[in-house]
């Protein structure tokens, strides 16, 4: 067959044919905390406890009920979509990440790139989407947002490219830019075990 | 009629509707031959190397506006390789010599050289429209030219095209006499834009209908620009993205209010969903949305606005809507003849969050649908057969399943059957894409049924060459006929051979088809073009079919006067 396929990491059992993107989805779809490479590496930063990742887990099948299958071997040319379509909506939709909170049935996204930092992020979130929610900053500069109505604590995280659940913050804004595949707005009661940053 | 007077005769030519029409007359004898040559206007031509363009400008030396087709529709996905051809310059150039009073140009999926356009700029004093669809090959550069030097332009359309940025000059090169712009679409150009040119070439265009801006243009500019444009029919819009104040958007819904005119909107680049219930109260008026460029909106967001969009009859979107969202344009837009489903998210292969139940849903609602691309996740026989029922007023209905050969999701069949009830209760379906999991049989159905086919797309479907014989012998109206990946072979090629001269092209990658094969075709029609198109590079051994002949790795076949073309690279040759 001269037809070219790419296969991706899940299903491929050869060294080549290994492919960055694929690699970053197949890890985000597993599990937080249950990759046999975490466990290897015991130099790897810290990431969520099994049972925060469990229920965090648990929480986001609730937020997005259809989570897609694992990915299938990709064909050169198919979907037949346009080239020009494809690499515009890739520019569009590299800078978006969808935005979960904990109870709320619905998902947003948010363009990172229109922010200048956390500050302007949590803003942003705060206007745009949930206005009854305050900010509230703690001395370690760690930020909340608060449900003014109810109470609730709910705390930033992402889900960074290797698939763990990290708190918003814990590094320098660029970089969170580059690692953020998604955001979910997290009750403080489940989020007690996340890393408060990159361990050192 | 023969003893009318020429210029009798050449009046009641121009009375029929369309260049099939003034063909065939052109064949009832010699006088007539001439008066429609010499007094035609507008010349199609649906593959450039169908003809040498000096044969055609000899032909039509009074032609105003001239179409032309370049490369074979499989490009668009990249199966054709780059370099193949389809250039425009020597259609520009023999034009330039032979017949400068052209004012029209349009073409697709051609390359373009900035050259070109500034021969094309600088040679036909009356130029008014050039409207390029995926092309390629130039940039603002050329776009500069055709702006400084067609006084009188009225149209300047780029659709799709991949356009070189050198810059935002090109758009300062309207001069201040220009003032007859009547459509401008530059959305496909990825740089900025000076926003006081476009503004100013705006005011200075009273009879602007249609515009279309790009990625870069801000909500405030498109604000000042609506001002100036309440004539407008159809506004692609510029960014809307989030990082702009609400004060922004209150003043776009002033401007929105003045644009009564206006029955179709697209762009909607980076829209961010707080942008859009600004947009909410031109909603009932519009015919046509395209929101299929905004990955950034999700569901509910889509169904709100689409849901105000009452009398809509074109409806493109990403597949975000979801089914549920599907529902909603079906219990809102009674009048949609066209819609189309692209997907959002090429990373997760073969997911999508449409399916066989928004489909059915549209069929229930819409039941003027006539036009439909859908990608989907899944499909069934029951679903197509109610699609079917439904909506018998289907012209073109294309369906992609975005994994290759997926069965019934219900039944785990081949769709034959669901495909077989769409070709035989719309009658007259004239463009066809079938994917899915499809033997021989979908095949027979379509020979049967589908009488009045012009195009039919396949993808990894068939099991036999008997799959392909059953439309090369059913389809009388076939002109293109474009497959990949199944199992045809020289057998399923040699058929029926008379039958490409009747066609306009024949693609066929990843199929069973030999050199071997190919060459007999080419010798037992020699009005035929055979191009072999193998990419392989030497280390890569070329597969072999089941009778151990090395296959061919594309094959494209059309009819031409032309002969073989000279533009062709190495890696094409042509039997």
């Amino acid at each position: 067959m001269s037809v070219e396929t790419e296969r991706s990491s899940t299903d491929s059992s050869g060294a080549s044919g290994l492919e960055f993107e694929d690699t970053a989805l197949a890890l985000t779809l597993r599990l937080p905390g249950s990759s046999s490479s975490a466990a290897a590496d015991p130099d790897r930063k810290r990431s969520a406890s099994s049972s925060a990742a469990a229920a965090a887990d648990e929480s986001l099948l609730v937020a997005a009920p259809e989570a897609p299958p694992a990915p299938k071997a990709r064909v050169v040319g198919w979907p037949p979509v346009r080239s020009f379509r494809k690499n515009a909506l890739a520019d569009a939709a590299a800078k978006f990440v969808k935005v979960a909170v904990d109870g709320a049935p619905y998902l947003r996204k948010v363009n990172l790139e229109a922010y200048a930092g956390y500050d302007q992020l949590l803003r942003g979130l705060q206007d745009k989407f949930f206005s009854h929610f305050t900010i509230r900053k703690f001395a370690d500069d760690e930020r909340k947002l608060v449900d003014a109505v109810n109470g609730t604590e709910y705390v930033p995280t992402y889900e960074d490219k290797d698939g763990d659940w990290m708190l918003v913050g814990d590094v320098p804004w660029k970089m969170f830019v580059e690692a953020c595949q998604r955001l979910r707005l997290m009750k403080n009661s489940k989020a007690v075990n996340l890393a408060p940053r990159a361990a050192q | 009629m023969t003893y009318f007077p020429e210029e009798v005769v050449e009046h009641i030519f121009s009375f029929l509707p369309g260049q099939h029409d003034r063909n065939t007359v052109s064949l009832v004898c010699k006088v007539w031959y001439e008066i429609e040559r010499l007094s035609r206007r507008t010349v199609f031509v649906g593959n450039c190397y169908a003809v040498r363009p000096e044969r055609v400008v000899l032909r039509f030396p009074n032609m105003r506006a001239l179409t032309v087709k370049g490369k074979p529709h499989f490009a668009d996905f990249n199966l054709v390789p780059p370099d193949w051809g389809g250039y425009a310059a020597p259609w520009i150039e023999a034009a330039a010599r032979g017949c400068v009073g052209l004012e029209e140009l349009r073409m697709k999926r051609m390359v373009v050289t900035d050259e070109s356009l500034e021969l094309l700029a600088k040679t036909f004093p009356r130029f008014r429209a050039l409207i390029l669809i995926s092309c390629e090959g130039f940039s603002t550069d050329g776009l500069a030219a055709i702006a400084s030097h067609c006084k009188l332009l009225r149209e300047l359309d780029l659709q799709e095209n991949e356009v070189e940025d050198r810059g935002p000059r090109w758009l300062s090169c309207f001069p201040d006499s220009c003032t007859s712009l009547v459509s401008l679409n530059f959305a496909c150009i990825k740089g900025e834009v000076n926003a006081g040119s476009l503004e100013r070439l705006v005011a200075r265009s009273p009879n602007l209908r249609s515009l279309r801006l790009n990625r870069s243009v801000p909500v405030d500019t498109l604000s000042k620009i609506l001002m100036r444009t309440p004539n407008l029919e159809d506004l692609g819009t510029g960014n809307l993205a989030d990082d702009f104040q609400t004060e922004s958007y209150i003043r776009l819904a002033l401007a929105f209010d003045k644009c009564k005119m206006l029955r179709s909107l697209s762009g909607f680049w980076d829209a961010s969903p707080f942008c859009l219930p600004f947009i909410y109260p031109v909603c009932a008026q519009l015919t046509g949305l395209n929101l299929s460029y905004a990955p950034t909106l999700d569901s509910s967001d889509l169904t709100k606005m689409i849901s105000h969009c009452v009398k809509l009859q074109r409806l493109w979107v990403l597949d975000c809507i979801a089914d549920k969202g599907l529902q909603v344009v079906a219990s809102s837009c009674k009048d949609l003849q066209e819609l189309r489903v692209f997907p959002s998210d090429f990373y997760i292969a073969g997911y999508s969050p449409v399916t066989e139940e928004g489909l059915v849903a549209i069929s229930l609602g819409c039941q003027k649908l006539s036009s439909l691309l859908y990608f989907c996740h899944q499909m069934t026989n029951a679903a197509l057969i109610t699609i079917a029922k439904n909506c018998p007023n289907f012209t073109r209905f294309r369906l992609c399943i975005l994994e290759p050969g997926k069965p019934d999701a219900m039944t785990n069949q081949p769709l034959d059957e669901g495909f077989g009830a769409i070709v035989r209760e719309c009658k007259g379906l004239r463009r066809l894409s079938i994917s899915g999991l499809l033997t021989d049989k979908v095949f027979m159905y379509i020979g049967t049924y589908a009488k009045e086919l012009e195009m039919l797309s396949i993808a990894f479907a068939g099991d036999s060459d008997a799959g392909m014989m059953h439309v090369m012998k059913g389809c009388k109206n076939l002109r293109k006929l474009e497959i990949r990946d199944s199992p045809f072979g020289d057998a399923a090629l040699l058929e029926n051979v008379a039958k490409y001269e009747t066609m306009r092209s024949l693609w066929m990658s990843s199929c069973n088809v030999t050199e071997k094969g190919c060459q007999v075709l080419a010798s037992k029609m020699p009005m035929l073009n055979v191009e072999v198109i193998n990419e392989l590079d030497e280390n890569n051994e070329m597969d072999e079919n089941h009778g151990g002949l090395p296959k061919v790795d594309k094959l494209y076949v059309y009819r031409t006067t032309a002969g073989g073309r000279d533009d062709a690279p190495n890696f094409v040759k042509i039997l």
